[in-house]
């Protein structure tokens, strides 16, 4: 994820620019310590904004990635209010990666770079999106387990200390509360119907269960950057405490459904009053991230085409305004 | 590092969206977005902010027009008001009680 | 949703979220005010089908054809546009094509919610349990996405003409359709001057996106007249102030329409670089009797498989 404007600051400098930097961290370190916000113009550690920047894009990479395996099935939804529910969610998700790569943008990458390293295979995405949505219930297990999950870790992100990211947050946040009933209710009501349906709802939720826990992250102990991203308050809980939590709410929701976990290990410990999971495959996790999940090429791809395909648009647009300011100007 | 790929491109310009969520509010920053020109980025403030209902009227402004005060001087620039409670009716204590004012 | 958890962290009911957020600027009255979201309150889908159950609203049998008609045409497009969300030029687009789709198929619910009240059928029996000679959509609706170019100017095309035929339909006899066609002009309006702004983009933009839109054009417009032809349903609407004659819409739909084209320097003859619209032969038609291109048997088939294989089920 190089970039010339991330460059850190030379070894050598002046005495006032050594001076300017010593005051950026002392305000930086204050305003970090009285847990306030960061925002876009004031100084920042390179460290800072490099992590920041990695996360938010990567963020917003998945929001319109993750656009794929539904829209898969908006053409197919078995009803014409699935599908108009299923259309706006989607949509929301093109909205939700404009809100964050806004949010990048003000950190000094612009989107088109941030698109391209995408789509030449530069940046990451959250790996979950790179499983197939094979059935109508896939929609319901998305929304449910994987925008639960997603939820999960993005409500705490409301607080994150740069302001634009806990702003764009907040937007989504309010926007998703229907993402995951919607998922929910899809789940239910499969659930609730023919054998065939409800089938098709328990398979559903034996895929996705795993890659949604798996979506937190590595477990603490593996995860080297939480750390920092905590002192910082970009990140609030641990990648654990935030799967713990989850894997809570749904063993009382899949109840209601009438489904199951594909976990029996499932424990609430009385100890540590926390929620357990069964083992979790981390060498999968990695070779998905790694792109050798069953979509990976796949999703690339689509994003790539989408693109390009609509590069002509974008430069006639472009053209066009030029034109027009060109006789504004001459008028 | 693949500039040649994408260099012949212009990015579509960044543009600040400000919405007024009813009459009688003043309009607020919502958020930005990438448009060719004022007109479209009307009408993709208008399709990506107010989807839900969010407003009745859509200011968009070009984020490079936005001058900002400096965040270095913050200390200084915005030092002056401070200790002027004078400014401020909760100043005057002896009035308390007295009704209508 | 329990809300076990709620210091900083709680999902609570009525489907709103708890950020947590204090002070700091996050929230305020700055934000909230910009993100502070309604569902409004104009007439939905649901109201209709509300209606016909309780039957409060029951359409005559002409009525109930000529709502399958236009709630079809609505709803061939929609899923046409559906296809777009994620593979849209720009993601701003992806949203506004999503707009479009989402409002024609609010229409097709609303106009195939109110049909289904003469035959007791709902809007999933007639959009997934009707075999294609049954569908009365226009052969413009199901024609193929093409590249964005082709996608405009059926936009364009379409929202023109649909512009013209709601707002008389929203002085209908017959209230439901009235309802239902005011609400839709609001929408429509908005997609006249999508299609349209887009129309002078890439008309004016590269001389790619010239040559794109004016294939796009010529493409499509075979299917022009098709949706401005009479018939003895329309007759008999017309006569009974609940429909329209098409072929009243086509003074309105052609002068507003050549304002536009001319604005984009593309109502001149093709050979001088216009589209020559003129000179364009008109195919025959026949959707309305449930006769369609080769493209509709595909756009079903997608459309209702999943419906098909689980006749009777709930989704």
């Amino acid at each position: 994820m190089a970039s010339q404007n991330l460059q850190s600051v030379p070894a050598e400098l002046s005495p006032e620019e050594q001076e300017r930097e010593r005051a950026g961290q002392a305000y930086f370190d204050r305003i970090i310590a009285e847990d306030s916000r960061i925002e876009p113009r004031d100084w920042m550690p390179e460290a800072y904004r490099r992590t920041l920047l990695r996360q938010v894009s990567q963020h917003a990479h998945s929001e319109i990635i993750g656009m794929q395996p539904e829209a898969n099935w908006i053409t197919r939804a078995p009803s014409l209010k699935r599908k108009a529910i299923l259309m706006a969610k989607v949509q929301d998700e093109a909205g939700h990666g404009l809100y964050l790569y806004s949010a990048a943008e003000t950190l000094g990458q612009s989107r088109d770079k941030m698109m391209q390293d995408l789509i030449d295979g530069k940046a990451r995405y959250s790996s979950i999106f790179n499983y197939p949505a094979v059935t109508w219930a896939d929609m319901g297990a998305i929304g449910w387990l994987v925008d639960g999950a997603a939820i999960c870790n993005q409500v705490p992100l409301c607080r994150a200390s740069y302001g634009p990211y806990g702003r764009a947050m907040v937007r989504i946040c309010k926007e998703e509360s229907f993402h995951q009933r919607q998922g929910f209710e899809i789940l239910l009501e499969l659930s609730n119907g023919t054998p065939a349906q409800k089938q098709m709802a328990q398979d559903a939720v034996n895929r996705w269960y795993a890659p949604a826990l798996m979506m937190f992250g590595p477990p603490d102990d593996d995860s080297p950057n939480s750390k920092q991203s905590m002192a910082w308050n970009i990140k609030r809980f641990s990648n654990d405490e935030l799967r713990s939590r989850f894997v809570g709410m749904m063993v009382e929701q899949v109840k209601v459904l009438g489904l199951t976990l594909p976990d029996e290990d499932v424990r609430f410990n009385e100890e540590t009053k926390k929620w357990e999971h069964g083992p979790l495959d981390w060498n999968e996790f990695k070779d998905v991230l790694a792109g050798k999940g069953p979509c990976n090429s796949q999703r690339m791809e689509r994003r790539r085409q989408a693109h390009e395909d609509g590069a002509w648009v974008r430069e006639a647009a472009a053209a066009y305004a030029a034109k027009q300011a060109q006789k504004e100007h001459a008028a | 590092m693949t500039t040649e790929s994408h260099s012949k491109e212009t990015p579509w310009p960044l543009w600040e969206v400000f919405v007024r969520s009813s009459r009688g509010l003043s309009h607020v920053h919502a958020g930005s977005l990438h448009a060719p020109d004022a007109t479209m980025a009307l009408r993709n403030a208008r399709d990506l902010y107010t989807r839900r209902n969010e407003g009745v009227s859509i200011w968009v402004v070009p984020a490079e027009a936005i001058s900002s005060s400096d965040p270095d001087s913050k200390g200084s620039f915005f030092e002056s008001p401070q200790g002027k409670d004078y400014r401020h009716a909760t100043y005057y204590t002896k009035s308390e009680g007295v009704r209508h004012l | 949703m329990t809300s076990e958890h709620t210091t900083d962290f709680a999902i609570e009911g009525h489907g709103d979220i708890s950020v947590g957020v204090s002070g700091a600027g996050a929230s305020g009255d700055g934000s909230a005010s910009a993100t502070r979201i309604t569902p409004g309150n104009a007439l939905r889908p649901e109201d209709i089908a509300l209606e016909v159950r309780r039957g409060t609203a029951k359409p005559a049998e002409d009525v109930a054809e000529y709502a399958l008609r236009l709630g079809d045409d609505a709803l061939i497009l929609a899923q046409r546009l559906g296809h777009w969300i994620s593979r849209a030029p720009e993601l701003e687009e992806d949203i506004a094509l999503g707009n479009i789709a989402l409002d024609e198929l609010g229409h097709a619910r609303s106009f195939l919610s109110y049909a289904g009240g003469a035959w007791d059928k709902s809007e999933d029996e007639l959009a997934y349990f009707r075999r294609e000679p049954e569908f009365r959509s226009a052969h413009l609706f199901e024609q193929p996405n093409g590249d964005f170019a082709v996608t405009i100017a059926r936009q364009f095309i379409v929202s023109y003409y649909q512009f013209e035929l709601y707002k008389r339909l929203s002085g209908s006899a017959d209230a439901t359709i009235a309802a239902i066609a005011a609400k839709a002009l609001k929408e429509v309006d908005y997609h006249r001057d999508h299609s349209a702004q887009w129309v002078l983009r890439l008309a004016g933009g590269t001389e790619e996106s010239r040559r794109r839109i004016i294939q796009g054009f010529r493409l499509l417009w075979p299917y022009v007249d098709e949706l401005f032809e009479d018939d003895e349903l329309t007759a008999r609407l017309a006569d009974a102030g609940t429909g329209v004659q098409p072929s009243s819409l086509r003074e309105d739909f052609d002068r507003l329409t050549g304002e536009v084209l001319a604005e984009a320097d593309l109502a001149g003859e093709y050979a001088d670089g216009g589209l020559g619209l003129d000179r364009i032969p008109q195919s025959l038609g026949g959707g309305r009797r449930g006769k369609h291109s080769e493209h509709l048997g595909y756009v079903l088939a997608e459309m209702q498989v999943l419906a098909r294989e689980h006749p009777g089920a709930s989704w």
